[in-house]
């Protein structure tokens, strides 16, 4: 059978292609979803990609969690589909509160564009599974508000309960709490990361491969 | 206080029956006997309508009427290429680069309103290029942005450097475009004048390349995009406030403010658009805003056009008619559609919510006739208003103190005495603001997106995959050296073109095409005429020489505060086309026991030199010599290497010389390299001449003997000069610099400058580039300088009419 992977189009989407492509290189199908458009098309995972939905006006991510296929997906998340947010992904299932917490401005006050390494901190969200438990793993970073910040009871229930998925390694590229990079929800189906694994998916492109198991996990996942 | 008189709407009648109405034609920048020609053309004085679109057209920046004399030479001189399939005269030039593929490039100033407001001039300077290469058809796929600042230690610079690059950033990386290379320059001749100039790529299939014309009487003109405001009006308001009552709102801004989301939006409608086959004719409101799209469209085109201006989108309902024609306002095009596909066009804008208005229709006359609220404002020939401005012959002459100048050779400058001396100088050369690292500035911009970047800065060139199928591939590459353009600007002009070529080279792409940005001073100093008419003149030569067309390009004159000009900078941007980018050949040295090849000759060449700068201070003498051919046989052996895989790094060599390329290739692979000086070459001019024509090579050991066999057949010297080795670049019998030290005087200087980056863990390594020792310099991370006086008249007429 063939998985089919949605990638969400809102205005503003940048990574929207690069997110398709990754799909397709992980041997799944990527299917276009706009914005507008509440029907998710019977994919079986979700992936909101990087760039500023509409112009990130008021707060990243602040309108994109009020459009139409925002409502659908956000019930799907519920239910146990896949989600993968990318940088403003992430952002928008911030506020959408699929996931805890709140990405600021960069504590240096930059846009910032690096190749990040991160630790791999949880093998076990939909994600996630193709990596090896504690992998090290090198992939862009390109963000100018990636500053994760929750309250410290929120913090420490991420970490007690295993919920912080990726930790930056080396250097804290913008002021996040903790070191985090990237989070789940307690049930692991909604993973949201700052880093771009969908940059690190060709060797002639990206600065590794090391993006491709994101795109691979979710395909086992949903296989198994 | 009297009554508020309404005010007088200055129609073509009106005008006609008030011909001797006085009109402020030499605020709007005319000289008295333009004003006169204009009256002549249309047998009446102009509405103040019909003024304004003049006086902006015929503008510097609009008309090219300093310039157009000397640029005629790129179309007379242009070499018969294959490749160009629209030459100079539309938006940008499109160039084949096979496969059914074409490719349209371009490079443009935004200097003045960089320098006026530094964040909003270089964003919309990356907005308005991005819309050129989108009203040829194309897709845009990457930026390039040269730069040019005064002193890094300035305090201005201060100011300009952290706004422009937040500009070009926040523009940039939220319209989702890779930033692929560029070039950053600092020198006092650009204090007061910093020159931010923007390059952008896009790429189509032939047959989707489309024109800036309105054809087909009937056809509707549809304004689509952001409303339009007060901004970027500047000099055009004194207009208004003459012509109207003086209740009105006071003085427009002269700076355009940019929205990237609104431009993201427009790029995606317009391609769809394109998809559908929907237009006819399209073209981008930049300089001159409607006056400009209106009148250019109507002139290229067959017939005529009319326009309703009251039905534009308005952002500020007060704006008069003169003001509507003049705005600069950003992200808007203007396409020519036929009814029957009005509806469809109209329905896609609603889609990626984008306003699109139909304000008018192409006529089987030949005026451009606009109408505000029914009343005739505008009735004039197009083409007097497009393309028929004023040409002058301006007059040039050598400057006197150019033989001074040119006598002033570098060879009485001291040497280093010994091998402590030069170590020490090469050291703080690689960490002097020109040659030292500045991924402080190039990490705020998205590099990765679009997921097609195969190379991008600090290698040589930019290069981006345009077919992911078949790894078809381009390759940019920017540069400009105004220290070597100032001692002779027909050679200066030339090495900015062979060093953009010998970078696309490197790489392994095939240079095919070339685009320009001129910026120089005043034209009306005949000493930088003589500079303009030199350095245009030597780079048509240099083009037809190696076979390149000039697709197009941008002239930015008045860079100059009271009688001192900039530096003659002419950047010249190199496009070229790689089969395979599988193949490309990247800088780094990255493998131990690599062999070192040094490709060309190096003669003691310092005039302009890095060397001359940083050590001494000085600037005299001639720019090193031009060998036009020995760079096409240079770039045809490093095509050949990547193609055939027999060399695995390659490095130009420029400004700062062989060590400089040495120690980048170096610190990019992580690894050290071990030099033997070649016989005949003392090691100083070994290390820092700047010699043209070279390169510097890493090859397998197994590879040495077919690449030596092939540059000996060729005929181009190849000088074994060392091996990939150690964590030191160690000059045998000279001295050694470990990477370490020279990676902290490497890339140590920006942070004091950017004011702020990552902050590296508690015992951690600080990401390349993002800190140092430096870094605490402007602890506040407030990088603001003083406030600069206020730009004075005639220069605030150049913000909103010259880039």
């Amino acid at each position: 059978m063939t998985i089919r992977v949605g990638v969400v189009t809102f205005p503003g989407s940048l990574d929207d292609r690069d997110a398709a492509r990754a799909v397709k290189l992980a041997g799944a199908e990527p299917v276009a979803l706009w914005h507008g458009d509440k029907d998710l098309h019977q994919v079986d995972a979700v992936i909101l990609p990087g760039g500023f939905s509409y112009g990130d006006y008021l707060r990243c991510g602040a309108i994109a969690r009020f459009s139409p296929v925002m409502e659908t997906i956000i019930a799907g998340a519920h239910e146990g589909l896949p989600v993968l947010g990318i940088c403003n992904g992430f952002q928008v299932l911030c506020e959408s509160h699929l996931l805890p917490g709140a990405l600021t401005r960069n504590d240096h006050l930059h846009f910032v564009c690096r190749d990040q390494r991160l630790r791999v901190e949880n093998t076990s969200t939909a994600w996630t599974g193709d990596f090896a438990p504690a992998a090290e793993i090198t992939i862009p970073l390109k963000n100018g508000e990636g500053g994760y910040v929750a309250d410290e009871a929120t913090l420490d229930e991420l970490e007690a309960e295993g919920r912080v998925v990726f930790r930056y390694l080396d250097v804290n590229p913008n002021g996040s709490r903790r070191d985090i990079a990237g989070i789940t929800n307690a049930a692991g189906n909604v993973v949201g990361l700052m880093p771009h694994p969908e940059h690190a998916v060709e060797a002639l492109t990206g600065p590794t491969t090391d993006g491709l198991p994101f795109f691979t996990s979710v395909l086992k996942k949903l296989v198994a | 206080m009297p009554a508020q008189s309404k005010p007088v709407l200055d129609t073509v009648k009106h005008a006609a029956d008030t011909p001797e109405a006085a009109q402020p034609w030499a605020e709007l920048g005319l000289k008295e006997d333009e004003y006169q020609r204009i009256r002549e053309i249309l047998g009446r004085r102009p509405t103040g309508a019909e003024l304004a679109m003049y006086s902006v057209m015929w503008s510097e920046h609009c008309s090219y009427k300093s310039s157009k004399v000397h640029l005629r030479q790129f179309g007379e001189k242009a070499p018969t290429s294959d490749a160009l399939l629209v030459g100079i005269g539309e938006n940008a030039g499109v160039v084949d680069v096979g496969q059914g593929y074409a490719v349209t490039f371009k490079v443009e100033s935004h200097n003045h309103p960089s320098y006026v407001e530094p964040y909003q001039g270089a964003a919309t300077g990356v907005g308005g290029i991005v819309r050129d290469i989108l009203a040829m058809g194309a897709r845009p796929i990457g930026v390039m942005d040269p730069l040019r600042f005064g002193a890094a230690d300035h305090p201005d610079t201060r100011r300009v450097l952290p706004g422009v690059v937040a500009g070009i950033g926040g523009y940039g990386n939220c319209l989702g475009l890779p930033n692929i290379g560029g070039e950053v320059v600092f020198d006092p001749c650009y204090q007061g004048n910093p020159l931010v100039n923007a390059l952008c790529v896009g790429v189509m299939r032939h047959e989707d390349i489309h024109l800036a014309k309105a054809a087909g009487a009937g056809n509707k003109v549809i304004l689509y995009g952001a409303r339009t405001g007060g901004d970027g009006i500047g000099g055009v308001s004194v207009l208004a406030s003459e012509t109207f009552d003086s209740g009105g709102p006071a003085k427009r801004p002269a700076v355009q403010v940019g929205d990237p989301f609104q431009e993201k939006l427009l790029i995606e409608c317009t391609l769809e658009i394109f998809a559908e086959r929907l237009v006819t004719g399209i073209q981008d409101l930049g300089g001159a805003g409607l006056s400009c799209a209106t009148s250019e469209l109507a002139s290229a085109g067959s017939g005529g056009m009319r326009v309703e201006l009251d039905a534009v989108p308005l952002r500020d309902s007060s704006l008069s008619p003169e003001e509507i024609l003049m705005s600069e306002s950003q992200e808007r095009m203007c396409a020519v559609v036929e009814p029957g596909k009005v509806d469809r066009f109209l329905e896609i804008c609603a889609k990626w919510d984008v306003i699109a208005t139909v304000i008018g229709e192409v006529t089987e006359g030949d005026r451009l006739e606009i109408y505000w609220h029914g009343e005739q404002v505008v009735d004039v020939p197009p083409r007097t208003v497009a393309h028929e401005g004023p040409v002058y012959e301006r007059p040039y002459a050598r400057p006197t103190w150019q033989d001074a100048l040119q006598a002033d050779d570098p060879a009485r400058l001291a040497r280093p005495a010994d091998a402590a001396e030069l170590r020490a100088q090469v050291l703080r050369l690689v960490g002097s603001p020109n040659q030292a690292d500045v991924s402080w500035i190039t990490d705020q911009y998205d590099r990765y997106v679009l997921g097609n970047t195969v190379l991008a800065q600090p290698e040589d060139s930019g290069m981006l995959r345009i077919d992911e199928e078949t790894n078809l591939g381009v390759a940019l590459a920017t540069d400009g050296n105004g220290r070597y353009a100032k001692l002779d600007p027909y050679t200066g002009a030339q090495l900015a073109l062979v060093e953009a070529y010998r970078n696309v080279a490197a790489g392994g792409a095939k240079p095919l095409a070339v685009t320009d940005c001129l910026n120089f001073g005043s034209p009306e100093d005949p000493a930088v005429m003589w500079q303009f008419a030199e350095a245009t003149r030597g780079l048509a030569d240099a083009c037809l020489a190696l076979g390149l067309p000039v697709t197009g390009g941008n002239v930015s004159l008045y860079n100059q505060t009271g009688e001192t000009a900039i530096h003659p900078t002419p950047v010249v941007g190199v496009l070229g086309v790689i089969d395979d980018v599988t193949r490309r050949t990247p800088m780094a040295f990255r493998t131990e026991g690599q062999l070192l090849y040094l490709l060309g000759e190096t003669h003691e060449e310092f005039g302009g030199s890095a060397w001359t700068d940083v050590i001494h201070g000085h600037l005299g003498g001639l720019p090193p010599r031009v060998d036009l051919e020995r760079e096409r046989l240079l770039g045809e052996i490093l095509i050949a290497a990547s193609r055939d895989g027999m060399i695995d790094a390659a490095h130009d060599l420029s400004d700062g010389g062989l060590i400089q390329a040495v120690v980048e290739s170096c610190l990019r692979g992580g690894k050290g390299a071990r030099l033997v000086v070649p016989e005949g070459l003392s090691p100083f001019t070994f290390l820092l001449s700047e010699s043209t024509a070279r390169a510097v090579v890493a090859l397998p050991r197994g590879e040495e003997v077919r690449f030596t066999d092939m540059c000996a057949a060729r005929g181009l010297p190849a000088t074994r000069i060392g091996v990939v080795d150690g964590a030191a670049v160690e000059v045998q019998g000279q001295f050694s610099l470990p990477l370490d030290e020279l990676r902290e005087a490497h890339e140590r200087r920006g942070p004091a400058l950017s004011g702020g980056a990552p902050r590296p863990r508690a015992g951690g390594r600080r990401p390349p580039g993002t800190g140092g020792a430096a870094a605490d310099v402007l602890a506040d991370g407030s990088p603001h300088g003083p406030r600069r006086p206020v730009p004075s008249a005639d220069r605030t007429r150049h913000q909103g009419l010259v880039s």
